[in-house]
């Protein structure tokens, strides 16, 4: 029973990392007053461009070294989901696009691109099969030295790869700081009242940018810790599922604080995969269960709209885009 | 005198074709308090929205301290110690007081806002402020927000404080409170500005008053010499004669009365005081004021969008002869009992028709519920679009162009021809003529004429004395939420109804 229960935590934290990197990357950009619908689409364009990454790598080369092997995905990975949030950030921010409309759209865009390369990227090296870069995925794997040594414990918190602490870490500085510095203090403000902060002297143009494509390679890093350690390498098409869509719920469960996103992202994740562990479960009430994290973020989002308390409410200009009065 | 803090040399700005600053001369001393004093539209933020950075002037130059400046952003007008306090508030609700303080500088060292909260503290003893630096904006009164903005703009080295409207929105004692600060600031040394066209206030708190009327400036004078009624006429100006038709009234009969109207606002302050009138058929009634005095809360009480708190508005029924009132009734149950009241809001765009969508669709938004059956009855609304661009002769390409598209005389046509088309009973027009060329004005003016012999009572707000004059039969004049007096149109004088519309309730020298 006791390894019943360990083994469903560890599957909770699993699923939880990629939902943390998103909402993360989400609520950094949600603070700018960017509501990033875009988020499900980097994260699929996140995973693809960490694994053509990979592929060229591994290919081009005998023996790969270790560092090369998590530095190219990592980095392929960073740049194409900068790029999606750049279109983003280009089409709303200085088009002034609907947010909304932009964000699907970016979605729909990421997962075809992400199928698409998933699905041919083979067939343009004459090769067939499916997508599976083991090597790349093993050092993606990798846990703590020491993990191993700690028996039940070192298993069940640490032995994930590397991703995993940093989507832990990434959330605690996001915390720090928009709560602590002065740029912080500015993003929040643009998100809250573009206009003040206009008139504070605040760059509302370049913070945008910035909170959004920052938020949008962190929210790609979920796609690239799906596939190369979650899936160790392999892509599938669809594989990674509507879990971009947990991630934005997350920001709402969270009340748009990264630290809460944390603890969130696990029990969403563990609220995603328990239907693995109730026992003699038709695959009707599977299905039911599986609903039981949006159900949760809609009774959240009704408390919170109940409760009217300012300091747990969304930014104030959050999906609206602004311009300088002109006259 | 050697130490102006400020000096404008020649000053104009121009927005398309209308000027709003003509060739502007001022000078603002150090420890000294100026009054910038004006009509609606004379000029006077976009003057100060020039010294902070907002707008940049079209010629003329601006000295700081003996030196020639270019202020292009509000980031130059922090750099040389200008800081403006404007009438709505620049303030990020969740924040505390010292968050929204600091809110984009960029001071070296650690962030911390310890450090900030003292120095707010520092600053609030030195000029007497009362506020906690670690309250939330949206737990604040107006006077604390107030008191934030100043606090702000002192934080950052302000040495030229310019305040537009600042007792607008406070009670008096907080007037007061905000008199003593400013006083204070004055014999610190600081050059102040401070826009109003609250005789009282002028008088008793400042050093000199400078006059705009239509952008034009008329002149400065030392507050010790002078007094309310000269300060009037330079505001106002003399009379000028517009030859608008006016045709005497034809059989007026009471058509609407209200009694001792009040409306409170979200924050409980009065925006109706005890208002009574009555509105008769046959006749165009005016109503001036300063804008943001209550006519606004006045229609809409009127018309059911805005909730009375006290008094009652009744409405005799011409068709059978009983008195309704209105009070508390939904616009949906005035129309419903027979009562027609057509509304030309103030936003015309915003309240009155839908950008989106055509001439037609905009008729139907009016008309659609006569309809009996599941479809839309189109072709009614449709006659109807095109008999008002034919008559109104409004310019568009067609009655199917999204009303975005046309220009603003012709969005205001096609917004009264609406309404009267409804053959009201009572037309109540705000500011139908806000920006509007002199053609569109008069073809407006005719049209309320018009209704005016068909036995509608008009009721018009606006802004031009010289307009209400020459249009209306009998003039209400209104001041911060309550009559300051009827009078009548034929035999007004444009002084008496100045000093009217800036008399309020807060009113020293008046009562």
């Amino acid at each position: 029973m006791i390894g019943t229960i360990f083994s469903f935590i560890k599957a909770a934290i699993i699923q939880g990392i990629p939902l943390l990197f998103g909402a993360t990357g989400e609520i950094i950009t949600e603070k700018s007053g960017n509501l990033n619908l875009g988020i499900p689409g980097i994260m699929y364009m996140g995973g693809i461009s960490g694994i053509v990454g990979g592929y060229l790598y591994e290919r081009s080369t005998e023996n790969p070294v270790a560092v090369l092997c998590i530095l190219i995905p990592f980095l392929s990975c960073l740049l194409g989901s900068a790029l999606m949030a750049l279109i983003y950030c280009f089409l709303t921010i200085t088009l002034r696009a609907n947010q909304n409309v932009t964000g699907l759209a970016l979605t729909t865009f990421g997962i075809g691109v992400g199928n698409f390369f998933g699905g041919s990227l083979l067939s343009f090296f004459n090769q067939s099969g499916s997508i599976s870069l083991l090597t790349t995925g093993t050092y993606y794997k990798t846990p703590l030295p020491f993990a191993s040594k700690l028996g039940l414990f070192g298993d069940t918190f640490l032995s994930f790869g590397f991703l995993a602490y940093l989507a832990i870490i990434l959330a605690l500085v996001s915390s720090w700081f928009l709560n602590r510095t002065r740029s912080g203090l500015n993003l929040r403000a643009v998100g809250e009242n573009p206009a003040t902060a206009d008139s504070a002297g605040i760059n509302v143009t370049a913070y945008k940018y910035w909170s959004t494509i920052i938020g949008g390679a962190i929210a790609g890093l979920g796609g690239l810790y799906f596939v190369m350690d979650y899936t160790a390498g392999a892509w599938t098409n669809d594989g990674f599922g509507d879990r971009g869509w947990l991630a934005i719920a997350i920001v709402i469960f969270a009340l748009w604080k990264p630290k809460s996103a944390v603890l969130s992202s696990f029990l969403f994740g563990g609220l995603y995969i328990i239907c693995v562990y109730i026992p003699n479960l038709s695959s009707s009430s599977k299905e039911l269960i599986k609903m039981l994290p949006y159900l949760v973020t809609i009774l959240v989002l009704a408390f919170v709209s109940m409760k009217k308390k300012r300091s747990s409410q969304p930014p104030e200009s959050l999906g609206i885009n602004y311009f300088r009065e002109e006259r | 005198m050697g130490n102006a803090a400020i000096e404008l040399r020649g000053i104009t700005k121009c927005f398309g074709n209308i000027v709003a600053n003509k060739d502007v001369n001022l000078t603002v001393n150090n420890g000294e308090i100026l009054s910038l004093l004006g009509e609606n539209g004379s000029g006077k933020t976009t003057l100060m929205n020039m010294i902070s950075g907002i707008y940049y002037p079209d010629e003329g130059h601006i000295f700081i301290d003996g030196q020639e400046v270019v202020i292009r952003s509000p980031k130059d007008a922090f750099d040389y110690h200008i800081g403006m306090i404007h009438q709505h508030f620049k303030l990020v609700d969740v924040f505390t007081a010292a968050q929204n303080i600091v809110l984009g500088l960029d001071e070296p060292g650690k962030f911390d806002m310890k450090k900030v909260s003292a120095r707010v503290a520092e600053i609030s003893q030195k000029y007497g402020f009362d506020i906690d630096p670690n309250k939330k904006i949206f737990d604040m009164s107006v006077s604390e927000k107030q008191t934030v903005e100043i606090i702000k703009v002192l934080y950052r080295g302000a040495k030229i404080l310019i305040l537009d409207e600042p007792t607008a929105v406070l009670a008096p004692q907080e007037t007061q409170k905000l008199f003593t600060i400013l006083r204070r600031m004055r014999n610190d040394g600081k050059a102040i500005i401070i826009i109003t066209h609250k005789l009282h206030e002028v008088l008793s708190l400042s050093d000199r008053v400078a006059v705009l009327r239509r952008g034009e400036y008329i002149g400065t004078v030392d507050t010790v010499d002078t007094n309310e009624d000269e300060l009037t006429e330079m505001m106002v100006g003399k009379k000028i004669s517009l030859n608008i038709e006016r045709s005497d009234p034809v059989n007026p009969q009471e058509r609407l009365s209200v009694k001792h109207l009040g409306c409170v606002s979200k924050e409980g302050v009065k925006l109706l005081d005890d208002v009574s009138f009555t509105a008769y058929s046959g006749e165009i009634l005016g109503i001036a004021g300063i804008a943001g005095s209550g006519q606004r809360e006045l229609l809409e009480a009127i018309a059911g969008l805005q909730h009375v708190s006290s008094g009652e508005i009744v409405y005799h029924n011409p068709k059978t002869d009983k008195e309704e009132n209105l009070r508390d009734k939904t616009p949906l149950q005035i129309r419903e009992l027979g009562v027609r009241l057509s509304f030309v809001p103030e936003d015309r765009l915003g309240m009155g028709l839908v950008g989106n969508m055509d001439i037609v669709d905009n008729m139907m938004l009016r008309s659609y519920r006569r309809g009996k059956s599941v479809f839309l009855e189109r072709k009614a609304p449709k006659d109807l679009a095109e008999r008002i661009i034919e008559e109104l002769q409004v310019v568009t390409p067609s009655a199917n162009t999204p009303v975005r598209r046309l220009s603003g005389g012709n969005v205001q046509k096609v917004l009264v021809g609406r309404e009267i088309a409804a053959s009201p009973t009572v037309l109540m027009a705000a500011y139908p003529v806000r920006g509007l060329d002199i053609n569109s004005s008069y073809a407006i003016y005719n049209l309320l004429n018009q209704q005016k012999k068909n036995g509608v009572a008009v009721i018009f707000v606006g802004e031009d004395l010289d307009v209400l004059m020459e249009l209306c039969d009998r003039i209400l004049v209104i001041g911060s939420g309550r009559v300051t007096g009827i009078v009548n149109g034929r035999e007004a004088n444009k002084n008496e109804i100045g000093l009217m519309m800036t008399q309020s309730a807060g009113g020293k020298t008046h009562e």
